[in-house]
Order: structure tokens, then C-alpha cells, then sequence
């Protein structure tokens, strides 16, 4: 019996893991099959998981009668800029957490880490008045601006320097290296990878954030790839094989992303959920 | 030394004004802002003339209780929420203790595939699941008819919506768990299994006296954001169902961004939005209370 439970161990452990596979995939590789399908094949009974003959007009008429690359171009501008402002913000904000000592600095860290339980849905209804107040409303400084400090990032920045000495920094302040000296070419330096791993969470998040564009973003030339895809799904919900094309431009970007720099990215998830 | 601190608490500030002013004027001076609108009747004649704005006292959070729509969008969001936050847990769970068995080879590449959904863009996503759910030439129904299943209109019946929409936000979040999960398998020492071995206890045993005790921490985090993000849904309605069928999938959130953004009734919507803040502070707090509570 025992030996019989240490043979079947095994082939239910993959056997489970080939069902997850499958479940898991299937979804990305049909997508990626019917965007490639002439139209109508992907609505046919029973379903065709492989295009008869492959095409390649729905990413055709997305770039030349859709405007995709608009929204492609949008949706890198907005992610890239959020992403590299952010970066220089919340690295600076953790180094002060991390390796100075002020009063009330860690009743003010903590404040900052119980904020995380407020939705950021309650702020949006204000966010959009202060926001047109300052004419920021359909423009691409409104979505930037919210995503330029994150709580989050900061977090993430300080984990990562708690780690590292500080006697590297002392030596550096007593040769008489300006604060922010230390900050631009011996800090940033220290923090590369965990940099690498917060600029691909932040370029994520922007890059895949529906809700915040959908407000702020009414102008169509201003949408970024989701609010596009949603959009067109209004007009466009029959031609199963152009939507699927669409989904897969907006999905590829951040995949390929993932794929090549996965090790940072989940490293970065283990440092957050960890000390978390 | 004296001099020094000061000197150090100054440059501290310095660094620090940046995010801290952002996140103040962009974040919590909003958060105070929603609070003093949600009692006030803040509407599309108050968009275009400030002096509109009446202060109404409780009348936003009265007449919420008393819509229909209100209660319905609460109901299917603690539905998303409990039926879909603890099935998440789970399948992150197994899939992250078969991904890291010690019989399993190459997990590095089963991580991968598994958390492959999570980089995705929801609203992608949530447009092929559409068409996956179709009654009639969608996958899943056929793949269900393979094993005798009767097609099921996934979207369009009521009573399928929310399940439906669970399954697929699952398929999408479950590897980011999972991940937090091996993290915090592979933080138990392994001389812990091989004690209880030699003491004779077979792998449930080990499972519960061992692995699931030194999980705790880890659990309690995964449940939090869990819970915390799964009280948001927004984005697979949207896309999915508009709400429907039957507002049988109206969140809290779709149902704040309409009132809000669509009708521009935006004190009423704060209401809203401050009863889902509500709702995931208590739900936070009896998260650590019950935790506390348990010997560990």
C-alpha cells in the first residue's frame, strides 16, 4: 500500500501541475491563435484552437484604421515617464526612512504603511476635481501625477537599504561629499537592483491600470492601450479575431517584460511579502 | 553631535518633501476631501457652480441604505470577495506546494507559467475571457462538453455571472500568491520535516503541525491583500458584464464610478466610496483580531 502511494505521488503531483498548466495557458494561447485566424474562424463549432490559414490582417487594419499605434505610443509614454519620475521619488523618500535618524520618523513610516489599507478608488471622486482645477483633466500630466509618489515604492526602497551598511556612507560624509551627492553617486549605485525590480512593478502598474486613464483620459487620442480595448470592444465586440489581435498588443509589452527581467520582478514580491 | 542631528534630520526632510508632498496633496488631502463631500449633494450643477453645493448632512449614507441598487451591489461584492478570496488562497496554496515538492522538477519553469496571468493587462484579459465564455463557440463550454457538461450561457445568466467572473479573476491573481507562498515555504527549515519524520509523522501530519503553523504569517498577508483587492473589483464587470445580467455583477466600485463619473452625483458617490473604505478597515481589523486570537 505504501509503496503503491509512493509511486502514485508523484504522477498526481504532475498530473495536477499538467491540468494547471492547461488551464492556465490555454486562455493566452488561444488568444494569441484566433488573433492570427481569418475572420469569423474563431466564432465556429467546434471551437479551432489553430488558424487553418494564418493572417495577419487584424494587426493590419488595428495600426492602419484603429490608430493602435497611438495607443501603443501612449501607453509607453505615460508607463516610461510615471516609471522613471517615480523611481527618483520613492528612492529618495525610503534613503531618508532607511539610513536617517529624525524625530517621529518611524511613527511617520508607520502612518504612511497603515495608509495602504485605504482604497485608492475614495480619492478618485476629489482627485478629479482638484485635477480640473489645475486644467490637468484629459491630459497626460493627470495620469502622471497621482502615480509619481507610491507608498509602496517607498516601502520597497527602505526594505532594500536597511540591509546595506551604513558605514559606506559615513566614510563618504566625512571626505565631505554633499547630501545629496551621497544620494545621486553612492546610494542610487547600491539600490540597482532593487530599482530594476520597483521601475518594472511601477511600468507594470501604469502600463496595465484601466480605471484612473478611463477617468481622467475622455479625449480618444489620449487613451492608453486598456481604455482603447475597451472602447473598441463597444464596436468591435463580433470581430472576435480583431479583439483578440488588440489583446494581444496590449498584453505582449509587459510579458516580455516579465519574462526577461522575471528574476527582479519576483524577487521584488518576496521583499515586499516577506517584511510585509 | 547635536549639530550633527540636526543637520541629519534636515536633510532627512529635504529628501523626504517630495513623495510626502505629492502623496499629501494627491492622496490624502483627497481622502479628507471625499469625507467632506460625502455630506454634501455634490452634482453636475455643482461641476459648473461651486455655490450650488449645499452641505446635506447624513442624507447621502441614508439614501444609500435605502436603494435597492446599493444593497445588491454590497451583496455581490462580499460574494466576489468571500467566495472568491478564500478559493484564490487555496489554489495559490496547492499550486505553490506542488510547484515547490521536492519530487516536482523544473519548477522554476512551472512558477513561470503559472504566474504568467498576473502580468497580464486585466482588461486584455478580461476581453478574451469574454469570448471564452461564450455560450455558444467558446472554449470552456466545449471543453465542458467533452465531459458531458450542457453548455452554461456563463455571462448572460444571472446565477452564472459572479461565478464566472470569480473564476476568472482567480485564473488571473493566483500566481501572485502563489509566489508569496514558496517564499514562505522555503523559509521553513527543512530539520523540522526531518525530525517529524524520524518521530514517525506522515505528510498530512507534517502538513498540519508544521507547514500550515509557520505559514501564518505569510497567510495572514496573502489574506489581507486578498481580501483588500478583491473588495476593489472593478475592471472584470466592466469589460465583462457591464454589471449585468440583472446588476447580478454591479460592484461597489462600478457602481461609485457610474453614480460618480457617469451621473456626476459625486457626494453620493463618495458615500459609496466611504462605505467600501469602511467595510475593508473592519474586514482588516477582524483579520488581525482573529489571527491574535490564535495560539501560534
Amino acid at each position: 500500500m505504501n509503496r503503491l502511494i509512493r509511486c502514485l505521488l508523484p504522477l498526481l503531483g504532475y498530473g495536477l501541475l499538467a491540468l494547471g498548466l492547461l488551464l492556465t495557458l490555454t486562455p493566452l494561447l488561444w488568444m494569441l491563435m484566433a488573433s492570427l485566424m481569418p475572420a469569423g474562424e474563431a466564432s465556429s463549432y467546434p471551437p479551432r484552437l489553430w488558424p487553418g490559414t494564418i493572417t495577419f490582417e487584424h494587426y493590419a487594419v488595428l495600426f492602419t484604421r484603429l490608430d493602435l499605434a497611438r495607443y501603443l505610443f501612449n501607453s509607453t509614454l505615460l508607463a516610461g515617464t510615471v516609471t522613471v519620475i517615480s523611481l527618483f521619488i520613492n528612492s529618495m523618500a525610503g534613503y531618508a526612512f532607511a539610513k536617517f535618524h529624525f524625530r517621529g520618523r518611524d511613527r511617520l513610516f508607520q502612518s504612511l504603511l497603515a495608509a495602504l489599507v485605504i482604497p485608492a478608488q475614495v480619492a478618485m471622486l476629489p482627485l478629479f476635481l482638484l485635477l480640473k482645477q489645475f486644467g490637468l483633466i484629459n491630459t497626460y500630466w493627470g495620469v502622471i501625477i497621482p502615480g509619481m509618489a507610491s507608498i509602496f515604492g517607498i516601502f520597497l526602497i527602505r526594505q532594500y537599504l536597511l540591509a546595506i551598511p551604513g558605514s559606506l556612507l559615513d566614510a563618504a560624509r566625512m571626505d565631505g561629499a554633499s547630501e545629496f551627492r551621497i544620494y545621486w553617486s553612492l546610494v542610487l549605485p547600491l539600490c540597482r537592483p532593487i530599482l530594476v525590480t520597483l521601475g518594472i512593478f511601477t511600468f507594470m502598474g501604469t502600463w496595465n491600470d484601466f480605471m484612473w486613464p478611463l477617468i481622467v483620459l475622455t479625449d480618444s487620442s489620449l487613451y492608453t492601450l486598456p481604455v482603447a480595448l475597451a472602447n473598441l470592444l463597444g464596436e468591435h465586440v463580433q470581430d472576435t479575431e480583431l479583439m483578440m489581435a488588440g489583446s494581444v498588443l496590449t498584453v505582449l509589452p509587459v510579458m516580455l517584460l516579465f519574462v526577461v527581467l522575471q528574476r527582479y520582478y519576483i524577487a521584488g514580491i518576496m521583499l515586499g511579502g516577506m517584511k510585509g | 553631535m547635536t549639530c550633527r542631528l540636526h543637520s541629519q534630520t534636515l536633510s532627512a526632510w529635504a529628501f523626504l518633501v517630495p513623495a510626502l508632498l505629492l502623496m499629501a496633496v494627491f492622496f490624502f488631502l483627497p481622502i479628507l476631501a471625499a469625507f467632506l463631500l460625502s455630506f454634501t449633494d455634490f452634482d453636475i450643477y455643482a461641476l459648473g457652480d461651486l455655490d450650488r453645493l449645499r452641505f446635506v448632512g447624513l442624507s447621502n449614507y441614508l439614501q444609500l441604505l435605502q436603494s435597492p441598487l446599493f444593497w445588491t451591489a454590497l451583496g455581490n461584492t462580499f460574494y466576489f470577495v468571500i467566495v472568491g478570496g478564500p478559493l484564490s488562497v487555496v489554489i495559490s496554496l496547492g499550486a505553490a506546494l506542488l510547484v515547490n515538492a521536492p519530487l516536482t522538477r523544473f519548477p522554476g519553469f512551472f512558477r513561470t507559467a503559472f504566474f504568467l496571468p498576473v502580468v497580464t493587462t486585466l482588461v486584455a484579459v478580461a476581453v478574451v475571457w469574454r469570448y471564452l465564455y461564450h455560450p455558444r463557440y467558446g472554449l470552456l463550454n466545449y471543453g465542458l462538453s467533452l465531459i458531458g457538461v450542457d453548455p452554461i450561457d456563463w455571462l448572460g445568466d444571472p446565477d452564472w455571472a459572479m461565478p464566472a467572473i470569480i473564476l476568472m479573476a482567480v485564473w488571473k491573481n493566483f500566481g501572485f500568491n502563489m509566489i508569496i507562498f514558496i517564499a514562505g515555504l522555503q523559509n521553513i527549515p527543512m530539520q523540522l520535516y526531518e525530525a517529524a519524520r524520524i518521530d514517525g509523522a506522515g505528510a498530512w501530519r507534517q502538513f498540519r503541525y508544521i507547514t500550515l503553523p509557520l505559514l501564518g504569517p505569510t497567510f495572514l498577508f496573502v489574506a489581507l491583500m486578498t481580501m483588500i483587492g478583491y473588495f476593489q473589483v472593478f475592471a472584470e464587470p466592466y469589460v465583462m458584464t457591464q454589471g449585468g445580467p440583472a446588476n447580478r455583477t454591479l460592484s461597489i466600485v462600478l457602481l461609485m464610478y457610474e453614480e460618480g463619473f457617469r451621473w456626476w452625483n459625486m457626494g453620493y458617490a463618495s458615500a459609496a466610496a466611504f462605505v467600501l473604505f469602511v467595510l475593508i478597515l473592519a474586514g482588516t481589523m477582524l483579520q488581525l483580531k482573529l489571527r491574535r486570537r490564535e495560539p501560534s
